[in-house]
């Protein structure tokens, strides 16, 4: 019993229905095959990297499904390829990393990658007059301004005298 | 004896030293890298949408391919350029 997963790309031009009447060919393709179908994602229409058959932009699906054999997915790329509709396919065997990572995924326990900008600025350069602005706004209104200050303030004069 | 805290450097002497790298899949655990997630992927290759080298990012044999595995699909499927510039 393995875990595969297969992404395509359907061709925008198409209608909203014949979007999903393509892919519903595949799942149903895959059910009459004998697989159980774990989880269809729909992505949505993306802008690719690159233009693929001149074209800017497609609607990405992937299904995750399971299979006893993988006779079923010689069947199943000949179909997509034949298809004008399909623009680009992957299929992936997953193993068992990857199998729990989309269970993760899909229960919410991760989600997509962020870029921290704001967490990466004081490790790079001359940090402490980057922090000062960031936590004298903090605790203000009822403490004066001049508690935080010497703390501040005494660090940056150790620096100097080593 | 004067001790260690007595011993006074005319210049810094973390200054020079360089962090040391380490492997990010075998530090937080990560064992699955997701294709589909491209700002993830951004981290491991450059402007020009090559891959980075392992002297650089600092990833074990085992992840660096697995990273380069990773790319790859992303690019077969539009997710990330064959080439690009100014990436960043």
């Amino acid at each position: 019993m393995n875990q595969y997963e297969v992404n395509f790309i359907i061709d925008p031009v198409l209608s909203g229905d014949e979007i999903k009447s393509t892919a519903g060919i595949y799942e149903t393709l895959l059910k009459d095959q004998g697989c159980t179908i774990v989880h269809v994602n729909e992505m949505g229409l993306r802008q690719l990297a690159y233009p693929i058959n001149k074209k800017s932009s497609g609607v990405y699906y992937c299904i995750e499904f399971t299979s006893l054999t993988g006779a079923v997915i010689g069947k199943m790329e000949l179909s997509l390829r034949r298809d004008e509709r399909i623009m680009r396919f992957l299929t992936v065997k997953l193993d068992k990393y990857g199998v729990k990572y989309n269970e993760d995924r899909r229960s919410g326990k991760i989600t997509s990658y962020k870029k921290k900008e704001a967490k990466k600025k004081p490790y790079e350069g001359v940090a402490p007059a980057v922090k000062e602005e960031i936590i004298a706004p903090v605790p203000v209104p009822e403490v004066i301004a001049a508690v935080p200050t010497p703390e501040v303030i005494s660090p940056i004069v150790v620096a100097e005298e080593e | 004896m004067a001790s260690r805290d007595d011993i006074k450097f005319l210049s810094n002497p973390t200054i020079g030293s360089q962090r040391k790298k380490y492997c990010r899949f075998k530090k937080f655990g990560i064992k699955y890298i997701d294709y589909k997630d491209s700002e993830f992927l951004l981290q491991f290759i450059n402007e020009q949408g090559k891959l980075l080298p392992r002297r650089i990012t600092g990833n074990s044999l085992k992840y660096q391919k697995l990273v380069a595995v990773a790319v790859k699909r992303s690019r077969h499927l539009g997710i990330l350029p064959y080439v690009a510039d100014l990436l960043k």
